[in-house]
């Protein structure tokens, strides 16, 4: 007789790890259709690039490697690595720009650390940090909300600008673009403006952040609390991070609202609700245990603050990241949940 | 009302519960030949007390329990020693082990009643818990600790006896229909191990998934007015887990290492507790079960099962096809052990018998073949009921870090299963900590082993060395000695030739059967070889007188 006799337990819940990341995806879709609108076809086209980049790369690594493609490719891992990549990078960016970034994230960030689960740090933020300080011209070309539907620019028209630099009306890529609103407070501050001048003199400011940006930010707001109700990430890191950085916020602005721009603004400006929700949450950089995951997300908050407002870079969220990465293990360590029936519970 | 607590973690399962609670219990059948390991249970082998060829009765001893922690074994049916020998067991370990094998004569004639009790609260405790040991009662729930010893407070006190009915895993009825069926019956013996600890309280606890045997039993609490408490407690596995179910009922915890009873607790299942009672009332011991047959059956059911029936038997009666067999779990689908062979007997911990055929009929939805790295998301951590880290436990144990492994408290794991049941990459978590757990035990017993035989060494260099140095003196005195004349030696020559020649005459002296007879009876004994001696003259004699 041959029967099988696999250890146990014998049955599964059929949760895996495609089927998480194909619901972090489909999280970031309804942000991406809100950039689009904004911005323009650029962001649509940026992830299209750096999906195939990202798959690619992901494959050649594991043929080099000798590991299995089906089971590693089909985990949808490096197709979010792309989208996320994708998402940091400004939507008229040269398409070498973000095949050079997707690259780097899955070939530098992944997998010569070991691929998935094995990377320290998280591949998309690798690929941007990467992007950002070899290409800081490209990287910061950002763009004022409309201003491509304004100029009835289509999706033909920004093909061309991404893959061939064909500019429109003989424009440039740097007529075409302008700061993000973070970097223009940054700037603006730096010549003795007050805030709420700076807001008042801009278009790009919309109610309390910029305008466009606020709209993708409440999508990512949406798609991350869907994760956390469908448990594929945790409240602890989003609401560290979030609170944080209100908390932090709203005593400097309290303090001082001429020369710091208000908490909301630090929420939903830039990149800080994709890193909260989508970035930070990545398990495998992040730290896993729950206590572990508050600790790193208030020092996230802590980090995009502190960069932001005294630091080099206007948005750091990226930079955060990387370093509480680094912190992570040792996070870990000293906060492991106390097991039932060790002291400090009710005997 | 009782108000509950939680425990952290766990999952919920699909109860798949239905089919197998549609049937009423039926006894199994008696088969031809019944294979009893003598391992049931946690702690040392029993020792059989029957030789092969030997007839036994129903219910009567054929092996004793080993040392201290051990159970004894009887026979489930009359008939036949056959063999003592290796036979496959329900073990994960897919090792067969030493089984006694009885050829059933199909009279089930029961040995002799041995005892009578009219009313238990007379007994003494440990008259009580002496009844329990000698039935062979183990825990019927699963790990098979001797129900005794559990039984034992050892003077401290206990606060509540907790009988659990919650039976958390899915598609296993035999505690539910045991309620249903004999809820008279476990209360009894419920009421009977109260006596044995001395509780102050009893409850019985059931998932509220089983709404039919909550009632049964309150029920005969309401007629028999026994001051026991039926608590339903929420459909989450593992609230079956004895540590869970204290938790969910106290809010306390059990603490590590530790026993229910340090913190006041006895927990008993609800199939110990009937069997307490068929000893104690009946005087009959732990010879049969109720076993839940489910999966790929015809008729998934529960059926009354002589310890010792193979497993093949079982899933004929219910209609199951041996022939497509493909994989038959011991157990439930959480914890249960799967078997290489279906001629696996049904043990006294045996509760569910599990089967998947090649039609794949029933759903259970394994886990990939191919685990890909954990990617640390934590879910695990949060399924987990007794809140450990199993992602840190599977990288330490992977990494072959045994020491890491149990600072991350290893040994804690109740290798529930949840953590496993929910991994998105699919590893098989329970496996990796039950293999690092045998690789420590195994350093251990080594290092024990290594410590032994160390001490040994030490003692026997020094042994060597007292040797040598008794030696040495003793050189020093015999050569002294004969070295100064050959009149000693001569004398001691003597001497040693006079032992030898007294010896040779004491051993011409006929030999006496008995030593220590009174004089009448030496008398009698001379005079009888006295005649003895003159007839082997007379016969001695004989032949020459007819050759002349
Ligand atoms: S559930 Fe699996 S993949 Fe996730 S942390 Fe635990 S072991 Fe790793
Ligand atoms: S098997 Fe062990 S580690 Fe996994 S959930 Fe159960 S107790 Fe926790």
């Amino acid at each position: 007789m041959n029967l099988i006799t696999p250890p146990a337990p014998h049955i599964h819940s059929g949760n895996r790890v495609s089927s998480m990341m194909t619901k972090v995806i489909l999280a970031l879709i309804p942000a991406i259709i809100a950039y689009t609108w904004f911005f323009g076809w650029g962001l649509v086209i940026n992830t299209a690039i750096a999906v195939t980049t990202a798959v690619a790369s992901e494959a050649l690594m594991l043929r080099l490697r000798r590991r299995r493609l089906a089971p590693f490719l089909g985990d949808g891992s490096a197709i979010l690595t792309g989208m996320l990549l994708a998402f940091s990078i400004p939507p008229l960016a040269p398409w070498w720009i973000t095949v050079l970034g997707a690259a780097f994230a899955l070939i530098v960030g992944k997998h010569l650390y070991g691929g998935l689960g094995y990377n320290p740090f998280n591949p998309a933020m690798v690929g941007y940090v990467m992007l950002l300080i070899s290409f800081p011209r490209e990287m910061t070309a950002w763009m004022h909300p409309y201003i491509l539907e304004q100029l009835e620019i289509g999706f033909t028209d920004t093909l061309g600008m991404i893959f061939l630099g064909h500019y429109p009306y003989d424009l440039s890529l740097d007529a075409l673009s302008s700061a993000t609103p973070l970097d223009l407070v940054k700037t603006e501050l730096g010549t003795n403006n007050t805030v709420s001048e700076i807001m008042a003199n801009n278009a790009l400011f919309g109610d309390f952040a910029g305008t466009g940006w606020e709209w993708v930010g409440n999508w990512l707001l949406l798609g991350g609390v869907l994760l956390i109700y469908q448990r594929v990430i945790t409240w602890h890191i989003p609401v560290a991070i979030l609170s944080t950085l209100f908390v932090i916020g709203s005593f400097f602005f309290l303090a001082d609202p001429d020369t710091y721009p208000s908490p909301l603004f630090h929420i939903f400006g830039g990149a800080t609700l994709i890193g909260a929700f989508f970035i930070a949450t990545d398990p495998v950089s992040a730290s896993t245990t729950p206590r572990g995951r508050i600790v790193y997300g208030i020092g996230i908050g802590v980090l995009i603050y502190v960069i932001r407002t005294w630091g080099g870079y206007p948005d750091a969220v990226a930079f955060a990241v990387l370093l509480m990465n680094m912190a992570a293990p040792t996070i870990d360590y000293y906060t492991q949940p106390r097991v039932y029936g060790h002291p400090g519970g009710k005997a | 009302m009782r108000r509950l607590h939680q425990f952290k973690g766990g999952v919920v399962l699909k109860g798949h519960k239905k089919d197998s609670t549609l049937m009423p219990t039926q006894p199994a059948r008696l088969p031809a030949s019944l294979v009893l390991p003598l391992k049931q249970h946690i702690g040392s082998a029993a020792e059989p007390v029957v030789a092969v060829g030997d007839k036994v009765l129903k219910g009567q001893l054929i092996a004793r329990a080993g040392d201290t922690i051990s159970a004894p074994l009887h026979a489930p049916s009359s008939g036949t020693i056959r063999a003592i020998a290796n036979h496959p067991v329900p073990h994960p370990s897919g090792l067969p082990a030493p089984c006694i094998f009885i050829d059933s004569d199909g009279e089930e004639r029961w040995r002799p009643r041995q005892h009578q009790i009219f009313n238990f609260a007379e007994l003494r405790p440990l008259e009580l818990r002496e009844i329990i040991r000698d039935a062979g009662i183990v825990g019927l729930g699963g790990a098979g600790f001797p129900a005794w010893v559990k039984l034992d407070p050892e003077g401290r006190e206990v606060d509540t006896l907790i009988l659990n009915g919650a039976e958390c895993e899915p598609y296993i009825t035999c505690d539910e229909m045991l309620l249903r069926e004999r809820a008279l019956e476990v209360l009894a013996g419920l009421l009977m191990m109260r006596h044995a600890v001395q509780a102050k309280h009893c409850i019985i606890a059931i998932e509220n998934n089983k709404p039919k045997a909550v009632r049964a039993l309150a029920e005969e609490i309401r007629n028999t007015g026994a001051d026991v408490e039926v608590v339903e407690v929420p459909t989450i596995y593992p609230t079956g887990s004895e540590k869970q179910l204290i938790q969910i009922l106290t809010g306390k915890e059990v603490p590590s290492g530790g026993l229910p009873i340090d913190i006041g607790m006895v927990c008993h299942n609800v199939g110990t507790a009937y069997a307490v009672y068929r000893a104690v009332e009946l005087d009959q011991p732990l010879i049969s079960r109720y076993v839940t047959i489910a999966g790929s059956v015809a008729h998934a059911r529960n059926l009354e099962v002589l310890i010792g029936t193979p497993l093949g038997n079982l899933i004929e009666q219910c209609g199951g096809n041996r022939q497509t067999l493909q994989r038959v779990i011991v157990g439930g689908p959480m914890m249960g052990v799967a078997v290489h062979t279906d001629a696996v007997p049904a043990i006294k911990t045996t509760n569910c018998v599990l089967v998947e055929s090649a039609m794949h009929d029933v759903p259970l939805p394994s886990r990939d073949a191919f685990s890909l790295p954990c990617i640390r998301c934590g879910q695990c951590a949060d399924a987990c009921p007794i809140n450990l880290l199993p992602q840190q436990l599977y990288w330490y144990a992977r990494a072959q870090n045994y020491d890491r492994v149990q600072d991350y408290h290893l040994f804690d794991c109740i290798e529930c299963g949840c953590c496993d049941y929910v991994c998105p990459s699919q590893i098989p978590l329970v496996s990796y900590y039950r293999h690092a757990k045998g690789k420590i035990w195994e350093q251990e017993e080594e290092k024990r082993r290594a410590d032994r035989a160390r001490q040994r060494h030490q003692f026997h260099e020094l042994r060597l060395a007292r040797e040598k140095k008794e030696r040495a003196a003793r050189h020093k005195k015999k050569r002294t000695p004969v070295a100064k004349g050959g009149d000693d030696k001569k004398a001691a020559i003597e001497a040693a030739m006079a032992r030898v020649r007294a010896k040779k005459a004491a051993q011409e002296v006929p030999p006496k059967n008995t030593t220590d007879l009174t004089p009448a009876q030496q008398a009698k004994i001379d005079a009888v070889d006295a005649e003895r001696a003159k007839a082997r003259q007379a016969t001695e004699t004989t032949p020459a007188d007819e050759e002349t």
